[in-house]
């Protein structure tokens, strides 16, 4: 049985559209998220998902599961269906005016060859 | 947006080798074809944990047991890696383990094969990690984006899997003739179950050319299975074993192996659940399943319990 809008590595469950209760889920864990620093000074990454029972079991998970060679310092995880995200469907209207907009990039700007630090 | 447009939409990226991820329209048969893909691949990694985890206990030094333990629970990390890509498809963990139970859905026949002695360890490791590995290197640039990342996280970590072993065979190799033959003797089993694990020869595999039209496929069966006898036949010839087939031999022409007629009637009948174990595995799969239920069902009673008492301190603590 398939079902089309569904949770995962996203987990907007509102946007489930209600189908959420035809599933039989009721003994399974709920599913986290997991964000992985790989060193300090740099940021919390997605890693992928898990089920765990509540937030100190996922946590507890992430670390057998997205830790084994030394790929982390720090783990976040939040439960999947606390995460909304932007829908495919508008990336065109979100995402493309940038496009046209390239004189924030500083590659736009004509200056002379001579000119050495900027 | 129409259908077309969305299958439009669709195609254009698969053509630009644009991922595709979970919330994008696909068509039903991709999502399909997926699911069941990457479920047997997930039930092939916690299946596969079984035939290892028989030597655990028995491995002949402590090296070798904690390299088999980091290696039976990495199985058991890509297992979770890929049942979380298949549930971004929208089929549940349990409806998985449901199909893998029922044997609905499959997992890979290798491990229908028993493990008779430590040599097997050493002959999965060197040709079944082996030729899980060809396979998957490509798979790390399939189409769906959820799948493609779980693979690469996955080679990353296996290609010590296939060292180990190779490591365990060429010892054996290098021993004493008793410990020779019986690396000889595990080759010998393991060699024709592991050529076949590419699955049935190009004519008769019928998901073939669509998975590759999708680019969820980007070889064939057959080109996979030649680049890894190609490549295994030299390292057999490294360590002094020899492969067991007669009709092996060095095509100049092709630049590739000739090699000798594969079992298909073999490989039809394990998969339809005649192996040598496939009954076992499936037994232990489900006992570990219906006998750890009340682990499952403790462990969420145990969490309500510990929020509903840290709400109740919090509320004793505000009065």
């Amino acid at each position: 049985m398939i079902r089309k809008h569904l949770y995962g590595d996203y987990g907007d469950r509102e946007a489930a559209g209600g189908q959420e209760t035809n599933r039989n889920t009721a003994s399974e864990w709920p599913l986290w998220e997991v964000f992985i620093r790989s060193k300090a000074g740099l940021d919390h990454k997605h890693a992928g998902s898990l089920h765990a029972a509540d937030a100190q079991m996922a946590i507890e998970n992430a670390r057998d599961v997205y830790t084994r060679r030394m790929e982390g310092v720090s783990i976040w995880v939040v439960e999947s269906k606390y995460i909304h995200a932007s829908d495919p469907a508008d990336a065109e209207m979100l995402y493309e005016p940038a496009n046209d907009k390239i004189y924030r990039h500083p590659t736009f700007y004509n200056l002379p060859e001579e000119l050495k630090h900027m | 947006m129409t259908v077309q447009s969305f299958q439009q939409h669709f195609d254009q990226k698969i053509e630009h080798e644009i991922s595709i991820e979970p919330r994008d329209w696909m068509p039903d048969e991709y999502r399909k074809t997926l699911i069941r893909q990457i479920s047997q691949h997930a039930h092939s990694e916690i299946v596969g944990m079984l035939p290892e985890g028989n030597w655990i206990t028995r491995a002949p030094s402590l090296r070798r047991k904690a390299v088999l333990l980091a290696k039976v629970q990495d199985e058991g990390g890509h297992g979770l890696y890929l049942y979380s890509a298949a549930e971004t498809l929208g089929i549940t963990r349990d409806e998985m383990i449901e199909q893998l139970h029922s044997g609905k859905a499959k997992y890979s026949s290798i491990f229908n094969y028993p493990t008779l002695t430590w040599a097997d360890m050493g002959a999965i490791g060197w040709l079944v990690d082996g030729a899980a590995i060809m396979n998957q290197v490509p798979l790390c640039r399939t189409s769906y984006g959820p799948y493609a990342r779980a693979m690469v996280r996955i080679c990353k970590e296996e290609s010590f899997h296939q060292r180990q072993g190779y490591e365990i065979m060429m010892t054996l190799a290098q021993g004493t003739e008793v410990q020779k033959k019986m690396a000889q003797d595990a080759l010998n089993r393991w060699w024709w179950p592991s050529i076949m694990m590419f699955g049935p020869s190009d004519a008769d595999s019928p998901h073939t050319a669509q998975s590759m039209k999708w680019r969820i496929k980007r070889f064939t069966n057959d080109e996979l299975r030649q680049k890894f006898i190609d490549v295994t036949v030299e390292q057999a010839r490294l360590i002094g074993l020899t492969v067991p087939d007669p009709d092996l031999k060095w095509n100049e022409e092709t630049g590739h192996y000739d090699y000798g007629k594969i079992n298909w009637d073999e490989f039809w009948n394990v998969v339809k659940g005649n192996g040598p174990c496939n009954k076992q595995r499936l037994d232990t799969r489900r006992k570990a399943w219906e006998e750890g239920a009340w682990v499952r069902e403790a462990a969420l009673v145990h969490s309500q319990k510990r929020a509903a008492r840290k709400a109740a301190t919090k509320e004793s603590i505000a009065a």
